[in-house]
């Protein structure tokens, strides 16, 4: 295969060693942005006039590039994985806060009333009732954050080999293999489309509530 | 005993939603607020629960403030039924069903146990148990509406707007199913509509309230329809008040006569014997009414000519049904008399309007006198 799967050395990992910090450094952020977005989401349904600037904030932080974070970064979390992970974590929020707030709006006025009525508290009607129906909604956000910060881990190579398959392409270049190249590309997509799949099925075994294709009343 | 006392809800922006309501709900009875949108009707309905709390006045339950308890307690000692049911649409029937038991911290069997047991109580087929609510129609969706919210039992509960959004027929349907489960349950219910017929229908006693949160009357369904108190009252209940109000007078005193019901095969002489009533009920061989006989003199080669008789229309069980129905029969029958079947359906006897027109104006009396008596 002309040194395909022919990793050089410098990378310090093979293949599947580079699969598997790509997927540690692209998935980590999203949840760590999940984790954050669903207080922030709650506080933004809880207060209406929350959601605006929350929304504005997080699309100004998306438009900052990562070199500028990497670069404010660097003094205090050096040339490491988390360097890279914070930004990304950061550009997860745009896509997770309107996906989780829409979520649970989408949760019929009638139901929540019924649910306060039977004297569930906000606590448990939170649980028991606004995120359960909002999971496939919130699915839907992360499989966008999931898929951009699988595309966008590459860009750690620019702080010397921290960007797993983005790596290949530096390699590529330095050490003329245009091969490298295009394993990274196909493998990062390839990555993208089995985590996006694994998310489908995640929500599948998660609602089994939801109306399916086919189904008969 | 469920007393609102002198409530008002007055909300930030000034706009009054519920003006200085007193009523006094009764025990083990279905008391209807009915009123326009904007009437405060689920407002009033919602502070019975506390999910809205009063600006002014206080609301007893038997006796004691709902204030004093805490909120949740109370109102999961409250069944509450919806409009368009808001079932978990995550949860199977069978755990929407089970809700507030498991939140009193029953077992999850004897919590499923018990949802199954209410699912036949409110005729859902318990093979629902494990569906999800989008898999079932309006109508079943609003059954597990009522079985939820009986699920613990409670002296309690509130209905608002429940049949509202379910097309004519299956609303008929679950109205009836109500009033059945309330013949048996005896529980203590609020209900609320903006529909008059059902309100009517439904209860033993109805509050109107007007737009702005005031009580226009309250009284038993009856009462209301021969005496309406105001102008707004008379126009909210529409027309035809007084046939309306004869639902409630009972078909029992109605003499009827055997005479004219003759059989198919009647011969000339048969015939002959039910007069002075102008026509025939002619039945089959079992009892049931096929149709009048309009020529009782005239034979077609001495037998009735099935083809030739008129249609009878709607028959009352006496006893069981009201005067209206029995009148209705006779103005839809051609022959102005009104036919009376068993639980059987076979014809029992025939009527005229005349006498249906005296056992009302009879019903009006006693009426009268019970409300001197009261007073």
């Amino acid at each position: 295969m002309n040194g395909f799967f022919d990793i050089p050395s410098d990378l310090q990992y093979g293949y599947f060693g580079l699969i598997g910090l790509h997927l540690r450094e692209a998935l980590l952020p999203v949840l760590a942005g999940l984790l954050v977005a669903l207080p922030v989401a709650q506080l933004c349904v809880r207060f209406r006039w929350l959601y605006a600037p929350v929304f504005g904030v997080t699309t100004v932080l998306y438009a900052v590039p990562s070199l500028a974070f990497f670069v404010l970064l660097i003094d205090y979390t050096g040339m490491t994985e988390t360097t890279v992970m914070i930004p990304l974590a950061v550009y997860s929020l745009v896509v997770l806060v309107p996906a989780i707030v829409d979520g649970v709006r989408s949760v019929p006025p009638e139901t929540l009333a019924a649910a306060t009525a039977m004297g569930l508290g906000p606590v448990r009607r939170y649980l028991q009732v606004q995120l359960p129906i909002a999971v496939p909604t919130i699915i839907a956000g992360l499989r966008v954050a999931a898929v951009s910060s699988i595309s966008l881990v590459s860009i750690g190579m620019l702080i010397g080999n921290q960007g797993a398959l983005g790596n290949l392409l530096n390699d590529a270049q330095i050490y003329h293999r245009p091969p490298l190249a295009v394993n990274s590309v196909l493998t990062t997509a390839v990555l993208g489309i089995l985590v996006d799949a694994a998310l489908v099925l995640v929500r599948t075994l998660l609602t089994p509530w939801m109306p399916r294709k086919g189904a008969v009343r | 005993m469920i007393r609102i006392d002198a409530v008002t809800k007055r909300y930030p922006d000034g706009t009054v939603a519920v003006d200085r309501l007193s009523l006094d709900i009764p025990d083990r009875a279905i008391t209807v607020l009915v009123g326009p949108s904007g009437c405060g009707k689920t407002t009033t309905l919602r502070m019975i629960n506390r999910m809205v709390e009063p600006t002014e006045g206080s609301i007893l339950l038997d006796g004691r403030d709902i204030r004093q308890q805490p909120v949740n307690a109370l109102r999961r000692s409250m069944g509450y039924v919806i409009q368009n049911a808001g079932l978990f649409q995550h949860r199977t029937i069978v755990d929407n069903i089970a809700t507030v038991p498991r939140l009193l911290g029953w077992g999850r069997q004897k919590a499923r146990t018990r949802a199954a047991e209410l699912m036949e109580r409110v005729g859902l087929d318990t093979s629902l148990a494990k569906r999800y609510p989008y898999q079932l129609s309006g109508g079943q969706q609003q059954r597990v509406g009522v079985a939820r919210a009986l699920a613990a039992d409670p002296p309690v509960l509130l209905m608002d707007e429940p049949f509202s959004a379910v097309d004519p027929v299956v609303r008929k349907g679950l109205q009836d199913e109500l009033l059945r489960i309330q013949n048996e349950l005896g529980k203590t219910i609020v209900f609320v509509t903006h529909d008059i017929d059902e309100a009517i229908k439904l209860g033993t006693t109805v509050a109107v309230l007007r737009t702005g949160g005031r009580l226009a009357q309250f009284a038993p369904p009856a009462e209301l329809l021969s005496a309406p108190a105001d102008p707004f009252v008379e126009d909210f209940l529409g027309a035809d008040r007084g046939i309306r109000r004869l639902s409630f007078f009972s078909s029992t005193g109605l003499e009827l006569q055997t005479g004219p019901v003759v059989p198919l095969d009647a011969d000339a002489e048969r015939l002959a014997a039910g007069a002075p009533a102008p026509y025939r009920l002619v039945t089959d061989a079992d009892g049931r009414p096929l149709g009048w006989w309009g020529a009782p003199d005239e034979l077609t080669g001495g037998r009735i000519d099935r083809d030739r008789l008129l249609p009878y229309g709607r028959p009352f069980l006496p006893g069981t049904d009201s005067l209206r129905t029995a009148l209705d029969g006779a103005v839809l029958s051609p022959s102005g008399w009104a036919v009376a079947v068993d639980g059987e359906g076979r014809a029992v006897g025939v009527v005229s309007q005349q006498v249906i027109g005296e056992a009302i104006r009879a019903a009006h009396g006693e009426d009268r006198q019970d409300a001197k008596a009261e007073r």
